[in-house]
């Protein structure tokens, strides 16, 4: 098994740490942390949203602009759900589901995040201008 | 009637040993609490390159597959979505040590493959993640935090069997 006290010098020494990487484990790394960064830049962007997409089961219901305040209201399967939207920003504030995740959280404004009412099968997506990232798998 | 025996070989009670060594980390791991779900520094994947470089892809895919299924009866989880997130994960990572034991050694330790195969662990679990579980972009939202977690795991996980194997 490992010896845990060469082990611990070995962290205890950088200068050790980084001999054992070899020219190529170099590269692995740092192609790594660009495609690290990639994620972070495309996933996490700071992009206010412009519209909002909600879906009921696996079809696009409508999508509305977020410069705008009004109520939607969506009939889902296990009831009729309020989508709140207010001035770039966009919440369920009602849903007839048991557990209330998807009004619990709160207020949208960035362009790539998303509610999920499960129960009622009825989702929020906030879109930017122009839409970052396709998900992978559509 | 005559009872049957199974024949076992020398090399299925090396693949016996191993996978239970493979279980035990697992199980360790099991109990060590996350910060983020999801997030693991599977250790057992240690027992996995190391025996992919001591015995070969073969044994090593064996090892993996029986730790998954063996370490998913135990816990309580076969066939549940976490046994299924640990399968596709297992099963990503082992191509990708496939392909990653084709790079030249002279430049490529198994840091690289360690790293390569947390990157496949990760995709593989978020493939169906994604596809059956919440099939919806919101997951998104947390790919980069594992993305990160993978690089670090991967790294720490591959040094280890570099010293291990250099013994």
């Amino acid at each position: 098994m490992l010896n845990s006290q060469r082990f611990r010098k070995l962290l205890a020494q950088p200068e050790r740490l980084t001999k054992e990487l070899l020219l190529g484990d170099w590269l692995v790394v740092l192609a790594s942390v660009l495609f690290i960064l990639l994620l972070f830049k495309t996933l996490w962007s700071n992009e206010h949203a412009a519209k909002v997409q909600i879906r009921l089961g696996d079809k696009i219901y409508a999508t509305y602009s977020l410069n705008q305040q009004r109520d939607v209201h969506v009939h889902g399967p296990i009831g009729s759900a309020t989508i709140s939207i207010s001035q770039g920003k966009v919440r369920f504030s009602k849903s007839p589901c048991h557990n209330q995740y998807c009004v619990h959280q709160g207020w949208l404004t960035r362009a790539g995040q998303a509610a999920i009412c499960l129960p009622n099968q009825i989702s929020l997506e906030l879109l930017g201008e122009t839409k970052p990232y396709d998900s992978l798998n559509y | 009637m005559k009872p049957t025996q199974i024949q076992t070989t020398a090399d299925d009670h090396r693949i016996a040993k191993l996978a239970a060594f493979a279980i035990a980390l697992h199980m360790v791991e099991a109990v060590i609490p996350s910060p983020l779900p999801g997030v693991k520094p599977g250790i057992a994947n240690i027992v996995t390159l190391y025996v992919l470089y001591q015995y070969g892809f073969k044994t090593a895919a064996w090892v993996s597959i029986l730790r998954v299924f063996a370490s998913s009866l135990l816990l309580g989880q076969f066939l549940s979505p976490t046994f299924l997130l640990s399968l596709s994960g297992a099963v990503l990572s082992l191509a990708v040590l496939w392909m990653g034991m084709r790079l030249p050694k002279k430049w490529f330790s198994p840091i690289s493959l360690s790293i390569l195969a947390a990157f496949a662990h990760i995709a593989g679990q978020l493939i169906i993640v994604r596809l059956w579980l919440i099939p919806h972009a919101g997951v998104s939202y947390l790919i980069p935090m594992f993305a990160v977690a993978a690089l670090f795991f991967g790294l720490i996980n591959g040094i280890v069997t570099n010293k291990l194997l250099k013994k």
